[in-house]
């Protein structure tokens, strides 16, 4: 039967092709422009580390004056106390890092210094953000103990600087100093940038990585904010001692046991400090994983969101107008269900038939639709936003296109559908 | 075959009640062909949309083929209908996009039946209404009467036990009309019951029963009450 309900509902559309025109561009726009920003949506507020973000936490402490207004503990963390983690080691794994720039002086005939996006951090930073190799692996804890001059670079820094990813062992000259390559990283730019929200939220990952105390050894220079307390003026706000958060800190721990006992270790530990005069405040402290992290950060625009409601509100909109065109529709057509009524069709058969009818405008709505936001997520990419560059549309969009199209004209098929099925057949047979 | 017993039809509106029919018993047997008359608004065509199950009986009791109409729901009436009952209307009812073939078909659809079997009904009923080479034509390209001819197609289609017919010569010249009741009487002596509706007392008296309803009681002229009775309200 459904294929005959498919053949009805392609002659119905013959009939008013005018009337179907108009109920298809109606779902294609609502659908069109509610993909668009859906899709934006669900690429800023992806997870950027699947399978693991509920196992990663961001840690916060506060080391602030007494004096001055309590609230949330900063969003990053001293040197000295960064250190002291690391040292303290109670997590499955740790990193502390920074954003930084690296100035390379390429080897390769023809190409220019230039800079790179670069990050200071800790060995772990690797197993526990699974930073996927295509060559080598990270550095060892004894590296980041004894400043070692080591580094990881991107593949396509590798390519550039050597035509290879066969570069382990090479030389990588960052600023004068010669740094050992241990590793090449496959490609890999977790969306948002969760690991550091005070660089570029949506900017793709760091080209090289070198050991937090190495770059402290050679003064590499840092990126990012920074935030210093106190009266004095702070003569080296990069030392072990100086009252500045720069530093972000990430555990792995992957049971709410172990986090519960993190958490309890990190206030003992501001007991400690405060004790030992460096904390004036009481226990202040945060771990967020790292949807939670990505949430108090506000990583999605508020006007995505915003866009996103104005334009389901639009597609509802465009459903009321379809719901009043198939009702149209349909009652025009009440003394042909009433002839197949009589002939044998149940309520049950006409509905369904118009559902098989609406259905279809909505798949053709759907198909239509999908080019609008193919058109829309166009235009948002030529927008001088910091997220332009990823609405693009993926798969599971691409079906949640035609599932809102065919769900949505189903949606409007049902009053005018229901309605059309209850008329009584012996009253259009005779009235016509 | 046709069995109505104290058959009431009441239309209820906040303001008023009107009774479209009033105790109806009758009984209709195989191969009989019984005419409907009265002037308008009397209840023939209440009467026959009972018959035809498109309406739900206030009172009393119908059965049809032994079966109890009223304590069905839509889907088992549907089937009944389907199965048991051939419509033919006074303005054919035909659906003006699709061809002879598909128009007698769409009551054969909603049966089980395979296409082969589908299209060897179609084509046998096209065959005994004389419209078999038109079968691939629309039903703007045929007359009235043509178009009549082709309704009988699509109602003999299902092979119905019943068929109900409401007024099938009213838009037709008397010509048209002489053929459509001669193809109605032909499928009466193939055994098809014919319950026909009419204000025509010609079409009337070539009926075997002349059944009169006068504001919804009936009255039969040829039997007299025994078998229908009429009662006032």
């Amino acid at each position: 039967m459904f294929a005959y309900y498919l053949d009805l509902a392609r002659r119905s559309f013959a009939r008013n092709v005018a009337l179907t025109v108009l109920m298809v561009f109606a779902i294609a726009f609502g659908v069109g422009a509610s993909m668009t920003t859906l899709t934006v949506l669900h690429v800023l507020a992806a997870d950027p580390i699947p399978g693991k973000s509920g196992d990663l936490y961001y840690v916060q402490l506060d080391p602030h004056k007494a004096a001055e207004k309590p609230g949330d503990p900063p969003n990053q963390m001293t040197r000295a106390d960064a250190e002291a983690l690391i040292r303290a080691h109670r997590a499955d794994h740790q990193a502390m890092m920074t954003g930084g720039e690296a100035a390379i002086e390429p080897e390769r005939a023809g190409l220019q210094p230039f800079f790179a996006d670069a990050r200071w951090t800790s060995n772990e930073f690797f197993p526990m953000f699974r930073v996927p190799f295509v060559a080598g692996g990270g550095w060892t804890a004894e590296d980041d103990t004894h400043a070692a001059r080591v580094a990881v670079i991107a593949r396509p820094l590798a390519d550039k600087l050597f035509g290879s990813t066969e570069v382990v062992g090479k030389w990588l000259r960052v600023a004068g100093t010669p740094l050992r390559i241990v590793g090449v990283i496959d490609t890999w730019s977790p969306t948002p940038h969760f690991y550091d929200l005070h660089t570029d939220v949506f900017g793709k990952a760091e080209q090289v990585f070198v050991p937090f105390s190495t770059s402290r050894e050679l003064k590499m220079p840092h990126s990012g904010s920074m935030d210093c307390w106190g009266d004095a003026p702070v003569p080296d706000q990069e030392a072990v001692g100086a009252p500045c958060d720069w530093i972000q800190f990430w555990v792995e721990l992957d049971s709410a046991a172990k986090a519960s006992a993190y958490h309890d270790f990190l206030v003992h530990y501001s007991e400690n400090e405060k004790l030992a005069g460096r904390y004036e405040r009481p226990p202040n402290v945060r771990l967020s994983d790292v949807m939670t992290w990505l949430d108090t950060n506000e990583v999605v625009p508020k006007d995505a969101r915003l866009q996103t409601w104005v334009a389901l509100g639009f597609l509802l909109v465009c459903l009321i107008n379809t719901v009043g065109l198939l009702l149209t529709k349909f009652l025009r057509r009440s003394v042909e269900l009433g002839v197949r009524r009589a002939l044998g069709a149940s309520k049950r058969s006409i509905f369904v038939q118009l559902m098989v009818e609406a259905g279809s405008i909505g798949l053709a709505g759907g198909i239509l639709g999908l080019g609008l936001a193919w058109l829309g997520l166009f235009a948002v990419r030529h927008q001088p936003t910091d997220y332009a560059e990823l609405a693009h549309l993926d798969l599971p969009m691409l079906a949640g296109t035609f599932g809102l199209a065919v769900v949505a004209s189903v949606l409007a098929g049902l009053l005018p559908a229901w309605r059309a099925c209850q008329v009584a057949p012996a009253l259009q047979l005779k009235s016509h | 075959m046709l069995s109505m017993k104290k058959v009431s039809k009441v239309y209820r509106t906040e303001m008023v009640e009107t009774h479209a029919l009033r105790e109806l018993d009758l009984q209709v047997g195989p191969g009989e062909f019984v005419a409907i008359t009265g002037p308008s608004g009397s209840g023939k065509t209440t009467f026959l949309n009972i018959a035809g199950i498109l309406e739900e009986l206030t009172g009393g009791e119908y059965r049809l083929d032994g079966v109890d109409v009223k304590s069905l729901d839509d889907r088992a009436r549907s089937k009944l209908r389907n199965e048991k009952i051939g419509f033919v209307f006074q303005s054919f009812n035909l659906i003006p996009d699709l061809d002879l073939f598909d128009n007698v078909d769409v009551p054969l659809r909603y049966r089980k039946m395979t296409r082969g079997d589908r299209k060897k009904r179609i084509e046998s009923a096209l065959e005994r209404v004389g419209l078999a080479s038109r079968i691939k034509h629309y039903p703007a390209e045929l007359s009235g009467g043509q178009q009549q001819r082709v309704a009988i197609a699509r109602a003999i289609a299902g092979d119905p036990t019943l068929l109900l017919a409401d007024e099938p010569t009213g838009n037709l010249d008397s010509q048209m009309a002489r053929e459509v009741m001669q193809l109605l009487e032909d499928l009466n002596a193939q055994g098809t019951i014919v319950v026909i509706v009419t204000h025509d007392p010609e079409i009337a008296a070539r009926a075997q029963r002349n059944i009169h309803i006068v504001d919804g009681v009936a009255t039969d002229l040829e039997r007299g009450p025994s078998l229908v009775k009429a009662k006032t309200a």
